[in-house]
């Protein structure tokens, strides 16, 4: 009788993980149309919505573009962390933080000049993000707390701190009991791309996954960083300072998914309000794992689920499809995605059952 | 503070602290398994909304409570799934079925808003209802309540007692070795993953069949980390995730009582109170523990050797 029975490949399958992927969104596209048609609603013509939403005109492709950029900023910072293996789930809160800081700064000196208050926001977002990054880094090396509750927690947080400020010491007096901060004056606004519609965000992403890519690829540290992520052991033998190491990527990972925060803020809806918070955060993970935390397919991959966010608000506008289906599909495309890298490290050989 | 104000407020702690407690058994079985699952709070809002659907089209709460048992462990199979047979990363793939598990119930329920069930009612336990103090802070409660007391000592001796529940353990603590005495180590966190996401369901079905008998959005609203959190408080022993259950669920009813009576803290602040106290539970219990409460094998995944 023949059996089936995996074995470890050498060197994971070239094109396997390209492929993984395109199985993996068919059948989510696929599991979505059967709850499409479960709501009573038109499967196929669903999906063309989705597609059509996402990609069919320059406007929609500006949308997926300009919804990218915090999803890229945020997950280049999950990246840096998941290399060191350090679960930092809180880019959600970090995110709030950085638009947090940003915004105090743009309502505490309003009349400045572009070229001082836009700085001066980037710097308040990297700061405060980075802090709140850096909590959970010193949690865990000083009393072993695990991170991923930490910085979970602190995601609750985060959000509830962002309703105390809207809601209370920062509300506009004439938003008439609308839970948000004045409209930014002129100069706290990131300037858009002449022709379009997308903000300048998409070149400090540009920027960042640039340096991300040369810090991995030439620095000591990116390099002492690699290797203590795949191996903890090793990472104590050579005597690298494993304890720098973590605090560093968590500030690094907080800044950024902070900038996110303060492009959001800024330049998407010139203000501070609750629903900046649309989960930029989390889909950064799926991002940052879709991507294998490799800077150049995480800019990829946010594009794509920045698409998937667009193509849905279209599904939302003309079949009245929830926001939530965005969340069905992220989770069963990384669920799938996830089992499917098996098939990368293993392969399957007939065998005779003796 | 007298007695009127304390023993409702104790009562309440019960009630708000079950689907919690719950949910921190059934990942304690997962966890002494060896296995990370991360989507509680998406196995806890499926099972949620399953036992919600149920007693709508039925009428049967207990039938429902039992479907949301059933949703729960499906949805922790997929975990299973990915992580058991193909060998997903643990931490990643709890986090996309929680991803998953809140998108699907908010797809799903969100016709649902607002609308009622029929769930479940106090049941004034006879007897022991009487005794002061003690009678009404824990002994008229709904039928719930007690099944979730009765699951903490079932628990533990499943764990300590129970030949499976031995060979689980060994399976969570040195799956190679486990496997060399004979035992199958897939099969046992089958078990494990599937326990944890039946009682998680359940912890859902108690905050839709009898906290509020009501859908609405984001309803488990992070119990299930809090659960994940308490796990490592209770150093993976039934009893004291009963003693953390409580105590979370004392914070949640005192912050709802504050707001009832309308203090001057903002509410935004006071809904802080439970994730704060979850962070400080944590750090205190971590830095408490030694290493070897947690199971060895945690997060590990066991791949067969060809």
């Amino acid at each position: 009788m023949l059996n089936l029975t995996a074995y470890k490949r050498q060197e994971p399958h070239p094109w396997s993980s390209c492929l993984v992927f395109l199985a993996a969104v068919l059948l989510s596209l696929a599991v979505s149309a059967i709850l499409l048609k479960l709501q009573g609603k038109p499967a196929l013509q669903g999906i063309e919505l989705l597609f059509r939403g996402a990609l069919g005109s320059r406007w929609s492709i500006e949308d997926c573009l300009i919804k990218a950029i915090p999803i890229f900023l945020c997950s280049l910072g999950v990246a840096i962390a998941f290399r060191l293996q350090i679960w930092n789930i809180g880019a959600e809160g970090q995110f709030a933080l950085g638009a947090i800081g940003a915004t105090w700064a743009a309502l505490t000196f309003p009349d400045q000049p572009a070229y001082l208050l836009l700085p001066l926001m980037a710097v308040m977002a990297f700061v405060a993000g980075g802090l709140w990054g850096l909590v959970p880094a010193l949690l865990k090396l000083r009393m072993r707390a695990n991170e991923i509750i930490v910085t979970l927690m602190l995601n609750y947080i985060a959000i509830l701190l962002l309703d105390y400020l809207v809601y209370g010491r920062w509300k506009d007096p004439g938003s008439f009991g609308f839970p948000m901060t004045k409209t930014f004056s002129a100069t706290a606004i990131v300037p858009k791309i002449t022709g379009t519609e997308i903000n300048w965000g998409l070149g400090l992403c540009l920027i960042c996954g640039m340096v991300m890519w040369v810090f991995f690829r030439f620095t000591r540290k990116g390099f002492e960083l690699k290797v203590a992520g795949e191996n903890l052991n090793a990472t104590r033998y050579a005597g690298l300072p494993y304890e720098k190491l973590v605090c560093f990527v968590m500030i690094t990972s907080g800044a950024l998914a902070g900038w996110a925060g303060f492009i959001e803020a800024s330049a998407t809806i010139n203000r501070l309000q609750p629903s900046i918070m649309v989960g930029y955060g989390y889909t950064a993970i799926v991002v940052a794992w879709l991507a294998r935390l490799n800077p150049l397919t995480i800019g990829i991959a946010s594009f794509l689920l920045a698409a998937l966010r667009v193509g849905i608000e279209n599904l939302q506008l003309e079949l009245q499809v929830p926001a939530a289906f965005g969340g069905i599909m992220e989770g069963m495309i990384l669920l799938t995605v996830l089992a499917g890298s098996y098939f990368n490290e293993f392969g399957f050989r007939l065998r005779r059952r003796s | 503070m007298n007695a009127e104000l304390i023993i409702p407020l104790l009562a309440a702690a019960i009630q708000s602290g079950t689907p919690i407690l719950y949910a921190t058994l059934g990942e304690i079985l997962t966890e002494k398994a060896g296995v990370l699952n991360l989507g509680v709070e998406g196995m806890m809002i499926t099972g949620a909304l399953a036992a919600f659907v149920t007693a709508q089209v039925t009428g049967h709460p207990a039938l429902a409570f039992l479907m949301a048992g059933l949703v729960g462990a499906v949805v922790g199979g997929i975990h299973a799934l990915v992580c058991l047979w193909f060998l997903g990363n643990q931490v990643v793939s709890g986090l996309a079925l929680t991803i998953f598990g809140l998108g699907l119930a908010d797809y799903l329920g969100t016709p649902l808003i607002g609308q009622t069930a029929p769930g479940f009612d106090k049941l004034a336990l006879p007897l022991v209802h009487g005794i002061p103090v003690l009678g009404p802070i824990v002994f008229q409660q709904d039928i719930l309540v007690y099944t979730a007391i009765i699951m903490v000592p079932l628990v533990w001796f499943f764990l300590e007692k129970c030949r499976w529940g031995l060979n689980l353990r060994a399976v969570g603590e040195h799956p190679e070795a486990a496997a060399a005495a004979g035992i199958n180590v897939l099969r046992y966190r089958w078990i494990g993953i599937l326990g944890g996401g039946c009682l998680a369901g359940f912890g859902g079905a108690y905050l839709s069949l009898a906290y509020t008998h009501l859908w609405t959005s984001n309803l488990t609203g992070g119990r299930g980390w809090i659960a994940v959190a308490l796990v490592i408080f209770a150093f993976w022993r039934p009893g004291r995730a009963l003693l953390g259950a409580y105590l979370f669920g004392g914070v949640m009813a005192f912050q709802l009582r504050l707001q009832a009576v309308g203090t001057h803290l903002p509410s935004s602040l006071l809904l802080m109170l439970p994730y704060f106290l979850t962070v400080l539970v944590l750090v205190f219990s971590s830095w408490k523990s030694r290493q070897t409460d947690a199971p060895a094998a945690l997060g590990v995944n066991f791949e067969p050797n060809d």
